[in-house]
């Protein structure tokens, strides 16, 4: 089997037109990248593209492709279920059910047949003791470890962070960032991920696009486009 | 207390139970509906829903009467497979059933309300259908909505009147509940029965009044 190093990255294609009252969002992007950053101002369209991704948004027209897998074509009338896109998905306020502890939170998704084990989320995101807990209970860092967990347990095609690191603090960035790198290298799940912050960008993409009020202003090599 | 005071006591509170139980899936289904979606007429069913709450009770159990009496469109249908409602303690359990039912839709609805969108679509991300989406978050997160509405219905049926005696009568032994026991023995001038069905009724509603605040205050 190839190893990460050789293998061909990913393959994604954004091509769409996404309108919500006078707000728009366009993309026309292909890209082969193992980890993608959307990088802008608030209010320029980041989490909309996340959303797009996800099937939570419908675009007026356009195509999206995760890792070869069409899931939206609005020429062929293509358009996937939410819950079939096989999309891990991360929002900004993490949204754990409040009503669900740690361990049925991190385990609702029923795993597919390529998922990843219980064990390998374990030592990644260190959930041990969090597995009994009550998720109102936990640190900002602590739910973000859990809603990795939960949106990984199923095995999904690509992952959706949307500024994973906004809620938690300063000392503990590394070390989400550390274990971002890891599902990226090692669990070999390709993200896409929502920054402010052109230094996070830079250490976790190899590709990056500058949105400004729903445009594309520049997309490419991190280091090349990012300010 | 006299048999036939616990009797009444006892079987006003299993068709208030029957009838809380009777009215929890169409309460639900209904109050998702009106929460959850737009569509033409849906004005016309709110407004349907609430109808039993603003009717004379009474004109409530004449509507119940035309529907499931011997002639009218039910009572037909039922009619061949030897099932006949009117005077039962089935007619109880409707005349109850229909007058809580508001209650319950009410309440639930603002629980479903309450429940944000986006819990349900990370459910959806995470591969659930609509079915599971529904029984393990939408259901769960207005659970406590949906209690209190069952328990105010329940309530409301226990103390249920005018279309039970309507629809059901005051046959003791039978049909008579707390309510129109009280009233029927009131008319018969039996006072002493009125009052032990009185602090019977008084008791229950304290009850039931007591659990219902508690559920209020728990987070």
């Amino acid at each position: 089997m190839a190893d990460a190093a050789t293998r061909m990255p990913p393959q994604f294609e954004l091509r769409f037109l996404m309108t919500q009252g006078a707000f728009t969002v366009a993309a026309d992007l292909e890209i082969a990248a193992r980890a993608i950053a959307l990088f802008g101002p608030s209010g320029s369209g980041k989490t909309t593209i996340l959303e797009v991704i996800a099937g939570l948004r419908s675009p007026k027209q356009g195509r999206i492709t995760v890792c070869g897998r069409i899931l939206c074509d609005t020429d062929t009338h293509t358009n996937v279920p939410v819950r079939d896109r096989h999309v891990g998905y991360v929002p900004q306020d993490v949204l754990l059910f409040p009503h669900l502890d740690v361990r049925r939170n991190v385990t609702y998704a029923q795993p597919r047949r390529r998922h990843i084990d219980m064990p390998d989320l374990d030592q990644l995101l260190g959930l041990t003791t969090l597995m009994d807990r009550k998720v109102s209970g936990l640190s900002g860092g602590e739910r973000q470890r859990v809603a990795l967990a939960r949106a990984l347990y199923s095995g999904p095609d690509v992952l959706l962070l949307d500024e994973p690191l906004a809620a938690v603090d300063l000392a503990r960035r590394r070390l989400i960032l550390d274990t971002l790198v890891a599902i990226r290298d090692e669990l070999r799940v390709p993200l896409v991920y929502v920054t402010h912050s052109p230094e996070e960008a830079r250490a976790i993409a190899d590709y990056a696009i500058v949105l400004d009020e729903g445009n594309v202003i520049a997309a490419g090599v991190p280091d090349d486009v990012l300010p | 207390m006299p048999t036939e005071i616990l009797d009444i006591a006892v079987f006003t509170t299993l068709a208030a139970l029957v009838a809380t139980i009777v009215m929890l899936p169409p309460g639900i289904g209904l109050a998702w509906v009106l929460a959850r979606h737009q569509f033409r007429g849906k004005a016309i069913v709110e407004t349907l829903a609430s109808l039993p709450l603003v009717m004379p009770p009474v004109a409530t159990g004449l509507m119940l009467l035309w529907l499931v009496g011997r002639r009218g469109p039910v009572g037909r249908a039922l009619a061949p497979f030897g099932i006949e409602i009117v005077f039962t303690p089935a007619a109880v359990v409707l005349a109850m059933a229909i007058m809580g039912l508001p209650l319950l839709v009410r309440t639930a609805r603002a629980g479903f309300e309450q429940v944000t969108k986006r819990y349900e679509q990370m459910a959806e991300t995470l591969g659930a259908r609509p079915w599971r989406v529904f029984t393990t978050v939408t259901l769960p997160l207005a659970s406590r909505n949906i209690l209190a509405g069952a328990l105010l219905g329940f309530t409301r049926a226990l103390g249920e009147f005018g279309a039970t005696i309507v629809v059901a009568g005051s046959i003791p032994g039978r049909t008579r509940t707390l309510a129109v026991g009280i009233y029927t023995y009131t008319e018969t001038g039996q006072d002493a029965r009125a009052a032990s069905l009185l602090a019977v009724s008084v008791t229950l509603a304290f009850g039931a009044a007591l659990i219902a605040n508690r559920l209020a205050r728990v987070d």
